[in-house]
């Protein structure tokens, strides 16, 4: 974006694309879904909540309609049983979106090496973002909006185009 | 042998196959031809009184025969005294007769044990599975289900 401000006071001018415009307002307006399942999910309540303040970033409105949300937080253990319900609620979600996988259990089924978890989101959604911890704290959950918001800023193709991973 | 076992064994003698009280706790391994009277007369008779199914579970002694066991945990408010009823089944015929029809409230128990173990309670009114989904695999708890073994998902062929 290249700004060029008149020296004598007149109105200046910017040049700018209609992508990076359009960019730069839906980095600063992420509605996250947050498909809380376990205790990632009070983490994200502490992310949301005042100390930590997400909406400094631009991701605190909370839309539990998959028709309005841009961001799938799926924070909590998915097991076989709701990996199907996930997978319907991504699909609801309108172009373009994202999603960020927050916790071990989300990403890799954790410590839950067993019959009934899901072995990792990504083995039914593409992931933009992983974050890493048990439960990470809301830092975590910070930077993954930010690495969110330098995707959307860049253009750098999201997980969904290079999905899924052989 | 406590007066449970007494009542038990005099009314019942051949069905039972043995009986013990470790620790006070009475227990009686029993056929499964006639369990169901076994669990009628143990709730219906005056000085017994089973009025409460505390709970019912399966259990998998792989490498045993019989391979399976039910077992029912009873407990009396009203005499205050518990027992427990343990039945052994064959692998090749894991069936045994619902207790529905004496304590309706072991309908989800056997739904349980026939979740996780493959226990058939025949006369069940609704003999689904309760905790797993309807397209799952196997049984769980059986001790031979591989541990690495994974589930069909509805995401793309690996």
């Amino acid at each position: 974006m290249a700004v060029n401000r008149a020296r004598d006071g007149a109105p200046g001018y910017a040049l700018t694309t209609l992508e990076s415009m359009v960019a730069w307002g839906r980095k600063y307006s992420l509605f996250p879904l947050t498909f809380a399942t376990a205790c990632c999910g009070i983490e994200v309540m502490g992310a949301l909540g005042t100390h930590y303040d997400l909406s400094r970033f631009g991701a605190e409105v909370v839309r539990f309609s998959p028709r309005q949300a841009d961001v799938l937080l799926v924070a909590g253990t998915i097991n076989y049983k709701m990996a199907p319900v996930l997978r319907r609620i991504y699909d609801q979600m309108l172009e373009p979106k994202w999603v960020i996988s927050m916790g071990v259990c989300a990403s890799s089924g954790g410590f839950y090496n067993n019959y009934t978890v899901l072995q990792g989101i990504d083995k039914i959604m593409p992931v933009d973002v992983y974050i890493p911890g048990c439960p990470p704290n809301p830092e975590g959950i910070i930077d993954a909006v930010v690495q969110i918001q330098k995707i959307i800023e860049t253009g750098a193709p999201r997980a969904a185009e290079r999905w899924p991973i052989k | 042998m406590g007066l449970v076992l007494e009542k038990l064994a005099a009314r019942f003698g051949p069905e039972i196959a043995a009986t013990h009280s470790n620790f006070g706790d009475d227990t009686a391994l029993v056929r499964r031809e006639r369990i169901v009277e076994i669990l009628t007369f143990l709730r219906d008779d005056p000085g017994l009184l089973f009025d409460f199914a505390m709970d019912l579970t399966g259990v998998d002694y792989l490498g045993e025969e019989p391979r399976f066991e039910v077992v029912y945990h009873l407990y009396s408010l009203r005499m205050n005294h518990r027992v427990r009823i343990k039945v052994r089944l064959h692998e090749d015929d894991p069936v045994i007769d619902s207790a529905v029809s004496v304590w309706s409230g072991i309908n989800w128990y056997e739904r349980e044990a026939y979740d996780m173990y493959g226990i058939v309670f025949r006369g069940h009114p609704n003999l689904t599975r309760i905790l797993m989904y309807e397209g799952f695999q196997g049984h769980p708890l059986r001790k031979d289900y591989p541990k690495a073994k994974r589930q069909p998902t509805i995401g793309p062929e690996e």
